[in-house]
């Protein structure tokens, strides 16, 4: 008998310090604000912690009735709380470098005014995000979705008086959006065939359809639009437009919400419908296909961007493509598993960044930078091992993960193609990310801050104006401390054996492993296997190196080599350096021309022309009905009565009526 | 000793040698909790020093309501007949007097501020609340015709006086005496229904009724009998065509008053018509219900369009939603009447706490009840304004609000009983329900305030009031899951045949059954 985890009141905790600091929060002081934040989230961490640690008397998947929400004929839904290895890896994710970045937060956040407001919708955010990844049903997992992203909105127009931010504000909610739409009709569909929401009803009945239905659309459909949803949420091609934009948040935002946890609820969700995947080898194909081309395409728009947070926004696009790629070779565990170590290095290097933007008073241009590293010592140190940990250099986190992730590619992958890409993707990564490091912490320094206190405030999205902000300085204990404990999980986070442990929950067969294994001789597999993987792993290194050893060239050795490249390459780098215009794209084909038909034809047209001229007579017709009716109250008693003589006379007679026949 | 005395309380078949037993009384005890409160105010009324008078009476009658509402709970378990077969506590029964004990809380509660601002003297106030009461939860245990038709006028003379309360306001005088008058005359036709349905059927009470109209011939005089009792009951819901004093006398009654009548004795009569329709299964009500639901919530929404008087717009209003809770009786039992009960539960909440605003803000005789008044209320007081907004949005059906599942369930009752034009009518008039609701929120929110409105802070209790109600408009509107399961189980307990031959015999077996263990609580009681 499993003991009660209580596993309703995780996401409560968050819930109730939101709903403190957002309605007293304003009468709070400073302290009192972070110290509410703190014991919520702080809380929600003890709780996953405890579940943790009780897990051996656990048997999972635990499930936690709770009450009754919708019910309709045979239709139910409950608020219910699911827990097994993937929640629970999520759990301590979202819990853990949650917390962390609540107190970093603290710190980083501490001389805005919105203080209060701030907390209370990261607060919010832990809520939903929990919600999301607790729930038993994908209605519940819904409320939490949106959720987030009604989160990610607020956070991402937090300083909703900058145009950019608002407008990024509601980028980001409408990309979503259309996600979400395909979402939607995934949900129904999977009403219409299983009649519940509930996972376990859902993948049992998945289980239970007979082979010839399999090829036949619905699974397919089903995964495919799901992922449609996975797109939106977490910035996959073609909807990964709003995430560099979100960058506009303040940058613990972009930690917490842009880089560990939200974006990765699209991973999630995909991993959490398995069965479904499983049965359905083409919309299988497609979450490998979209991962692998968003892994590479938004890996080279990153060599090109000179935004310390723009590198990281285009990095964590192309590092969820990787975690797709995982997924769509039917290599959950290997997405989860690079899922959480992506988690710590890349919140580490967020927060990595807000440090450097903030000893330089709000500067993020990686060309105002340069030999910060004896300045700012700590952050240097910790942000060396988050690149590292990225760039897949053993024994660091990333490393284990992408290896992973490469090797299942290149064994169980549908076509070698998709290994090589992530090869190449591999090497990318590595060159940017010390690019990255080299262009801000080694050399020499080229920005203009060092002799005064005077320069480019307010282009932070943290505008903290005092006077003290003078030179570039170290950031305080409350916000190094987050950073180095990340530090030491990028280090030794791949130690984990994330995959072993997540093995009871992708256990099912997967359809086209079956045909690929039967291909195989038997005899040789095991000790090939063995070679081959050694082998890629020695490559894969080799390609990280390689990538690294190509930044230190371009950018320490000879730093004049990158402008002389981009000269030569003229067109093409101007293309990269543009994101490949894709906004451009997008806002000629589809915006402008669905701004212009909705003024002219819905607005004008529609909207003036039809419904309002329609709504209006109507309206006015019924009023005059209304006032015509008003003559049958005449306020006299006589009339009254007569009025009910007659009601009553005439129902009497129908009956007589009624009763004779 | 508790297991045989209650073996003895259980009804014998030679109706003539049984005596009332102690159960029979637990099973009233609600009603006589009701009752001995309303009494003792009614003797302490001229005792109790002025000063106080108000305050004192209206905190007993407040616990009195309380302690019958604890009664309700006690009583529950105790399901069965009581006094010859007259009474039945279901689960049923146990709702519809939840609902109604509540709303009478909330009245009570509403009142302490309102007594106070109008300068009425509140002695009889709480005392008729108490009994109107106790008559609307006798409304919703009975089983026999003449009894409730003595419940029936329990409540409605209550009610009538509680109209006119405003003494010196002469539409208030005006309201009750119509209201009085109307409703004799109504009253007369459910009695005289009552009278052809014995005639009919040979009883009153509903089992047997059941059973004489479960065989192949079914007397015309029965026909005649449902058409006379539903005009009766049918003024008492302010359904069309006889609605049309309800807007009269819920505008000129006070209105924590109009509150208390647009809800509580319409639930209780709602779970009359239930029980008449469905339990005795009478002949011959699907068209009469049909064009009664068409006809209220058209008229109910055409009306309430063009009103100036919050009050009045609202009176149009109930009429509409007794209309959309018809519209769940024309629909399969099952469904239909845990809809019913789930929109009486709904509707309670947010329109009692309407009429707490309403109150609220009407100050001194009442003056401020106007819509344009309530411009720039959300300047002026935002709680308020908020408060009433939810109201408002879940009179309309939005979403997260109790209004909107307990309308879903009313239309997608009717449209499992293939109902569609009646849905289709149905949803119509929502959407121009939707108008007239929607403008007292841009009013409130959109307007600037003209002249100089005051608004003086809560007091204690309407907040109290507030809070309830919101929660609960709130609570049906996220998790109905609950209450749902509750009113599907005792649909089902009531349309549940009773027994095929004699109506008493299977009933009797259910009780000794539920009674098998015997309750601590029962001995001492009894013993003294």
């Amino acid at each position: 008998m499993n003991p009660n985890l209580y596993l309703w009141l995780i996401p409560l905790l968050p819930l109730t310090g939101a709903a403190l600091n957002g309605f007293f929060g304003r009468r709070l002081s400073k302290t009192g604000v972070s110290a509410v934040a703190l014991a919520f989230s702080g809380a929600a961490f003890l709780m996953a912690l405890r579940v943790l640690l009780s897990l051996s008397s656990l048997t999972l998947p635990y499930v936690e009735t709770g009450i009754s929400w919708i019910r309709s004929g045979s239709f139910h839904v409950n608020f219910a709380y699911y827990l097994d290895q993937l929640s629970l890896v999520m759990l301590m994710v979202v819990t853990g470098v949650g917390f962390l970045i609540h107190i970093y937060s603290v710190g980083y956040m501490w001389e805005d005014d919105g203080f209060w407001r701030f907390f209370s919708y990261l607060n919010l955010f832990m809520f939903f995000m929990l919600t999301l990844i607790l729930a038993n049903n994908y209605l519940l997992m819904f409320i939490g979705w949106e959720g987030v992203g009604l989160a990610s909105y607020l956070l991402i127009g937090f300083y909703f008086l900058k145009d950019s931010a608002a407008a990024a504000g509601k980028k980001a909610f409408i990309t979503n959006r259309i996600g979400d739409f395909g979402f939607l009709i995934a949900l129904f569909l999977i009403i219409q065939h299983f009649g519940t929401l509930d996972y376990q009803k859902v993948f049992a009945g998945v289980a239970q359809l007979p082979a010839e239905t399999m090829s036949t659309g619905l699974l397919t459909a089903i995964g495919i639009l799901l992922m449609v949803g996975a797109c939106g949420k977490s910035a996959q091609i073609p909807l990964y437009v709003w995430l560099p934009d979100a960058m506009e948040g303040p940058t613990p935002v972009s930690a917490l919400i842009h880089a560990a946890t939200m974006v990765t609820a699209g991973v999630y969700i995909v991993a959490r419908s398995h069965a479904i995947f499983d049965k359905a080898p083409t919309a299988l194909l497609v979450v490998a296909v979209i991962g692998t081309l968003t892994a590479i395409f938004a890996a080279t728009i990153g060599i090109a961007q000179t935004d310390i947070k723009k590198v990281l926004a285009y990095s964590t696009v192309s590092q969820l493509g990787y975690m797709f790629m995982a997924c769509g070779v039917a290599a959950y565990s290997a997405g989860v598993f690079h899922l959480m170590t992506h988690a710590f290095f890349k919140g580490l290097l967020f927060l990595g960044s807000g440090s450097v933007i903030h000893a330089l008073s709000g500067e993020q241009d990686m060309r105002q930078m340069g030999g910060l590293r004896k300045k700012i010592p700590w952050t240097f140190w910790t942000m060396t091992a988050g690149t590292v940990a990225i760039a897949g250099i053993p024994p660091f986190a990333g490393f284990w993960s992408k290896d992973e992730i490469l090797w299942r590619a290149y064994s169980q992958g549908p076509s070698k193609i998709i290994w090589a890409l992530g090869l190449l993707t591999a090497f990318i990564t590595s060159f940017y990310m010390f690019r990255l490091l080299f262009m801000t912490f080694f050399g020499e320094y080229r920005g203009k801050l060092e002799s005064g206190g005077q320069a480019a405030h307010g282009h932070d999205d943290h505008g903290h104006g005092s006077p003290g902000h003078g030179g570039i300085h170290e950031s305080p204990m409350v916000v190094l401390v987050p950073l180095m404990i990340l530090a030491v999980l990028s280090i030794g986070g791949g130690f984990i054996n994330a995959p072993k442990f997540l093995e009871p929950v992708f256990k099912t067969q997967v359809l086209f492993l079956e045909d690929h294994a039967a291909g195989k001789t038997p005899a040789t597999e095991e000790s090939g296997d063995k070679g081959t993987e050694t082998t890629l792993m020695i490559v894969s290194v080799g390609v990280a190196l390689l990538g690294a050893g190509l930044a230190w060239v371009l950018y320490l050795k000879s730093p004049h080599l990158p402008g002389q490249i981009a000269n030569s390459l003229g067109g093409l780098y101007r293309t990269v350096h543009n994101k490949y215009y894709v906004d451009q794209l997008y806002s000629f084909f589809l915006i402008a021309p669905l701004i212009a038909m909705s003024r002219k034809w819905l607005w004008k047209g529609i909207d003036q022309g039809l419904i309002d001229t329609v709504i209006n007579d109507s309206a006015q017709g019924t009023s005059d009905l209304g006032g015509a009716l008003k003559h049958m109250q005449s306020g006299n008693l006589r009339s009254y009565a007569a009025w009910l003589t007659l009601g009553a006379a005439v129902i009497v007679a129908y009956m007589v009526w009624l009763g004779v026949h | 000793m508790t297991a045989m005395l209650l073996a003895m309380a259980s009804p014998v078949t030679d109706i003539g040698q049984r005596i009332p037993q102690y159960a029979d009384y637990v099973r009233i005890l609600p009603v006589l909790v009701l009752s001995i409160f309303g009494m003792l105010i009614m003797v302490l009324d001229p005792l109790i020093d002025e000063q106080i008078h108000s305050k004192v009476l209206g905190l007993i009658a407040f616990f009195g309501a309380l302690a019958s509402l604890a009664a309700v709970f006690y009583q529950s378990q105790y399901p069965g007949l009581a006094f010859w077969n007259m009474v039945r506590v279901d689960m049923f029964s146990t709702f519809f007097q939840v609902v109604i004990l509540a709303i009478a809380v909330l009245t009570i509660l509403t009142s302490f501020e309102y007594m106070d601002t109008q300068r009425i003297r509140a002695g009889e106030y709480y005392a008729l609340i108490l009994l109107g009461t106790a008559g609307m939860c006798l409304m919703s245990s009975a089983v026999e015709l003449v009894l409730i038709f003595i419940a029936l006028e329990i409540s409605s003379i209550a009610t009538y006086i509680l109209a006119g309360f405003l003494r010196r306001d002469p539409r208030s005088s005006e309201a009750s005496l119509k209201y009085f008058l109307l409703g004799s005359f109504a009253t007369a036709f459910f009695l005289y229904g009552v009278a052809l349905m014995f005639g009919a059927t040979g009883s009153t009470s509903i089992t047997e009724i059941a059973t004489a109209l479960s065989g192949s011939y079914v007397p015309s005089l029965a026909y005649i009998a449902v058409a006379l009792m539903f005009v009766g009951l049918g003024f008492k819901l302010a359904a069309a065509p006889f609605h049309v004093w309800t807007p009269d006398v819920y505008e000129g009654a006070p209105a924590p008053v109009t509150g208390f009548m647009s809800t509580a004795p319409k639930a209780a009569t709602f779970a009359v018509l239930l029980r008449v329709i469905f339990e005795a299964h009478v002949p011959g009500y699907f068209w009469l219900i049909w064009v009664a639901a068409v006809l209220s919530m058209t008229l109910g929404n055409l009306g309430a369009l063009t009103q100036t008087s919050i009050k009045r717009m609202l009176a149009y209003s109930s009429i509409a939603h007794a209309g959309y809770m018809l519209v769940a009786f024309a629909s399969a039992p099952a469904g239909g009447i845990s809809a019913v009960m789930f929109y009486a539960a709904s509707y309670a909440a947010m329109n009692v706490g309407a009429f707490a605003i309403i109150s609220h803000l009407g100050g001194f005789g009442e003056r401020f009840v106007s819509i344009e008044d309530y411009a720039g209320l959300a300047r002026r007081a935002p709680f308020m304004a908020a408060m009433l907004t939810v109201f408002l949005l879940s009179l309309i059906g939005i979403p997260a609000t109790g209004g909107f599942f307990a309308k879903f369930y009313v239309f997608s009752a009717a449209l499992q009983a293939n109902l569609v034009g009646l849905t289709i009518l149905g949803v119509i008039n929502s959407a121009i329900g939707a108008y007239y609701y929607l403008r007292v929120i841009v009013v409130m929110y959109m307007q600037e305030a003209k002249g100089d409105i005051p608004v003086t802070p809560l007091p204690i209790g309407v907040r109290a009031v507030l809070l309830i109600t919101m929660l609960t408009t709130l609570y049906l509107g996220l998790v109905p899951g609950n209450v749902l399961t509750y009113t599907q189980s005792s649909a089902q307990n009531l349309v549940a045949p009773k027994s095929p031959g004699n109506g008493t015999i299977k009933v009797e077996i259910d009780f000794h059954l539920s009674q098998a263990k015997p309750k601590v609580e029962l001995t001492a009681p009894a013993s003294r």
